[in-house]
């Protein structure tokens, strides 16, 4: 008994105490590395404590701090802790919540080179970020309208809808400089005109493309997840500037959590006269409903999206009409990407002037990125366009993985293109992505070290695109299935005198001559490392020898005497048995029965201390 | 009204009025310019997936290849039809298709009138390059639509749904008739079971011909 009375906390505590709340990350990676385990265990150590009426738990918006989930953040004061296990949680009341001393270990980035009292904002992965779509990130519980209409949600529409014509709205957004997210970049202001003033019909639609597909990205999940308000009400301003009666948010079926909560916030926003008939005392109405994609990469665009929302088959057709003119059931339909949508309710509250103030000449406002691949902080990250690539990896993604050189980066998804390390100075916009052979895409950033081969990642991606591509027109249903299959010759050691310029051309062919986007961007992955890493293309064909040692047809492991210690860590960790050896002796590597995995390559301690003691040839 | 209908493209140097909406593939036709088609039917909506047709279009500056049979013709627009680029893309396409459908009659003789020797890919043996022609003859002029595509990318075929015996076929034979490749026969469809099988249809075949027909 006495012991329980050690729980009780003292009057002076409970005060203390009493503004603070702990507010749990619920995006998905969050959720995957346990965040409702540990949401229930603050919860249940609380209640042992009695500290549950003072302390709230509460589900916080992603902060795209990915790579150290779950993310947990003490508020107000500001304090985020990453990689938080179960056994943190009484540790985190005792010392921090009541005893208002930080966790140093648990705090994120534990780097050296950041003095670890900062406020979140001010480390390395945020101090560059410029947040304007992601403006409620780890603020608002996503689930909550009331937190969103505290953060000045749903201000904008008030404003739209009370004090400006639908014109007027348009010039916002034009004056803005805001381009279409999705990727193609088309001036979102003037896409809206356009569809305003089309005669075609007098009902009009506007649809949310939610349709992410890209490998590697995740923007689209990400705010959905963590600001579906921003969406909606992006949604609502759009549809009065246009004149649109009814939306569409097409989300692909594997999000469920995104699915969730959009649904969530449009039924909130329902509930609160934000959606359906007389929109805050207006005489505009406006509904939303959210339609499940099956996963189809090619509904991403946008005549095969309107396609299967109509129930047909998700083939793209020719443009035009574009669905300005004719979209769904032959209306006039406006389509916008998530984070386009997202990006409207501060333009029309801080001004079209504001937005144009960030950015670069051609290319206004913020961009999110995800950056992934051999980066030591992967996330979510917004960046004014312009950003250079180093400030992306270097600053913000804080280096390459294990100080490693980098190679390239991969932007715009699987038909985005490779930019090499030495452009890493290229500011990046619409613009200069193009001129360097890339796209801006839906926003992933993918970035390779020395050990990727990139005629590898070419053949990666083209496989991608062809199990994608819908099959209706030839260069891209025949064009994609020949440029694997000859991708596929190279990396097998098989390739031939004349593959890589049969390669180029067929590549040419299929960008110039297919009928979508998916087609036309397509043969990017190639031409751009067929440009930049020529290389080690003619390395693969000619002389049968990959130079980053990733293509399993042409490399031998073996063991090098001189390094090994024998400690058998390569007997054991090879699922064949083709090592042998006894302990403390130089081991043997049986080339009869390898079959290239690489596991000993990747156990064996000398490759960190001593160099490798197993190495590629 | 009318005036305001009417435009003006420049087609391989010659200059031709056109009426707004007519694609450029119209246009080069009545101007007597040839481009060669495979998905392209006067009776039928285009569907711009061969990419045979595509030429060169110059508007506002800017030039680009775009299919002619769905592309509009559009005042000013200075259209080129055999320049390097195109015969370029159209040669690559045949070979693509042929290497797809090696045995097709209608693709040899595109490929002998490019020029094409060799087939540098690995050959199929399809005999379908999946025009859909069939599909959309068998909607928009049947008015049917028995047939459709099934799956997808390379995967892609015409098939009824689900690849059973669909009881909408009326077994008119139009998709034969149709067919640019002559490989689809009415025994073939048989063969898939589209044709619906009741106790008032017949289908016969006939003693001249040798053709199926159906009758009630």
């Amino acid at each position: 008994m006495t012991r329980k009375g050690r729980h009780k906390t003292s009057r002076k505590t409970k005060a203390r105490v009493a503004s603070k709340t702990i507010s749990i990350c619920h995006g998905t990676s969050c959720i995957e590395a346990g965040s409702g385990q540990l949401a229930v265990a603050f919860e249940a150590a609380l209640r042992r404590k009695s500290l549950s009426a003072d302390v709230k738990v509460r589900p916080g918006r992603c902060t795209g701090y990915c790579h150290v989930a779950p993310v947990v953040a003490i508020e107000p004061d500001g304090i985020t802790y990453g990689n938080v296990k179960l056994s943190d949680v009484e540790r985190i009341i005792d010392k921090h919540v009541i005893g208002g001393k930080i966790l140093e270990d648990l705090l994120v980035p534990a780097e050296p080179a950041y003095p670890s009292l900062q406020p979140l904002s001010a480390t390395g992965f945020f101090e560059k970020q410029v947040l304007i779509v992601m403006r409620n990130r780890g603020r608002i519980d996503p689930e909550s309208i009331e937190d969103y209409i505290a953060n000045d949600g749903y201000q904008a529409l008030a404003k739209a809808v009370s004090e400006m014509k639908p014109e007027q709205v348009i010039d916002e957004v034009k004056q803005a400089g805001l381009r279409g997210r999705g990727g193609a970049g088309f001036p979102t202001g003037l896409k809206w005109e356009i569809c305003r003033r089309s005669k075609t019909s007098e009902t009009k639609y506007i649809v949310c493309n939610a349709d992410e597909g890209d490998p590697g990205a995740f923007m689209d999940r990400s705010l959905l997840e963590s600001d579906p308000h921003a969406v909606v009400e992006g949604m609502i301003i759009g549809a009065y500037a246009i004149g649109a009666s009814h939306g569409f948010v097409y989300v692909r079926e594997e999000y469920p959590i995104a699915l969730e909560r959009i649904v969530g916030a449009t039924e909130a926003a329902r509930d609160y006269g934000l959606l359906g008939e007389g929109i805050l005392g207006s005489d505009f109405s406006f509904d939303i409903s959210v339609v499940r994609g099956a996963g189809a990469f090619v509904c991403g665009e946008e005549t095969a999206l309107v396609a299967s929302i109509e129930g047909k088959d998700g083939r793209p057709r020719p443009r035009p009409p574009f669905p300005a003119e004719r979209g769904l059931w032959g209306c006039p339909t406006n389509i916008n990407n998530v984070e386009t949508w997202a990006n409207v309710p501060p333009i029309i509250l801080k001004g079209g002037k504001w937005y144009a103030s960030i950015g670069t000449a051609k290319s206004k406002g913020t961009k999110v990125f995800s950056l992934v691949g051999k980066v030591k902080n992967t996330g979510l990250i917004e960046v004014p366009m312009g950003t250079t690539l180093r400030e992306i990896i270097y600053d913000i993604g804080g280096g390459i993985l294990r100080d490693r050189k980098l190679k390239a980066v991969q932007t715009g998804g699987p038909s985005g293109g490779c930019i090499p390390a030495s452009l890493i100075d290229l500011p990046v916009d619409y613009e200069e992505l193009t001129k360097a052979g890339s796209i801006m895409g839906s926003g992933g950033l993918i970035v390779m070290d020395e050990d990727t081969c990139m005629v590898d990642v070419a053949h990666y991606f083209v496989s991608f695109l062809e199990e994608e591509s819908c099959g209706k027109c030839t260069p891209c249903r025949e064009g994609l299935t020949r440029m694997r299959e000859i991708l596929e010759r190279i990396v097998e050691g098989k390739g031939k005198r004349g593959d890589i310029e049969l390669l180029e051309a067929l590549a040419h062919v299929v960008k110039d001559a297919s009928l979508c986007g998916l087609g036309a961007t397509a043969p990017n992955p190639v031409l751009s490392t067929l440009k930049y890493f020529r290389d080690e293309y003619e390395a693969h064909v000619y002389h049968k020898r990959c130079p980053a040692k990733v293509c399993k047809a042409l490399i031998v492991y073996r063991v090098i005497p001189e390094k090994c210690t024998g400690c058998q860590r390569c007997v054991r960790a090879c699922p064949v048995g083709a090592i042998s050896g006894p302990r403390a002796q130089p081991h043997n590597l049986d080339q009869s029965l390898c079959i290239k995995c690489g596991a000993c390559y990747e156990v064996c301690k000398f490759d960190a201390i001593a160099g490798d003691a197993i190495y590629v040839e | 009204m009318v005036k305001r209908d009417r435009i003006t493209i420049t087609i391989d140097g010659r200059r031709r009025k056109a009426e707004r909406g007519q694609s450029i593939l119209e246009v080069a036709r009545e101007a007597a310019i040839e481009i060669p088609t495979l998905c392209y039917h006067e009776s039928l909506t285009p569907w711009g997936s061969c990419r045979l047709c595509v030429v060169e279009a110059s508007q506002h500056g800017r030039t680009r290849v775009v299919a002619s049979c769905v592309t509009p013709a559009e005042d000013g627009m200075v259209i080129k039809t055999n320049t390097q680029r195109i015969r370029d893309i159209r040669r690559m396409i045949i070979t693509l298709l042929l290497a797809r459908c090696p045995g097709l009659a209608i693709l040899k003789n595109y490929a002998n009138e490019f020029g094409i020797k060799r087939i540098p890919f690995e050959k199929g043996d399809e005999d379908c390059f999946l025009c859909g022609m069939c599909v959309r003859a068998c909607s928009e002029i049947v008015g049917i639509g028995a047939i459709g595509f099934a799956h997808r990318g390379a995967k892609t075929e015409v098939e009824p749904p689900f690849g059973f015996a669909s009881s909408a076929c009326i077994g008119c034979g139009t998709c034969t008739t149709i067919c640019p490749a002559r490989t689809l026969t009415l025994e073939k469809v048989f063969a898939r079971q589209t044709m619906h099988r009741g106790k008032d249809q017949i289908v016969g075949r006939c003693v001249v011909c040798e053709t199926y027909y159906s009758g009630a």
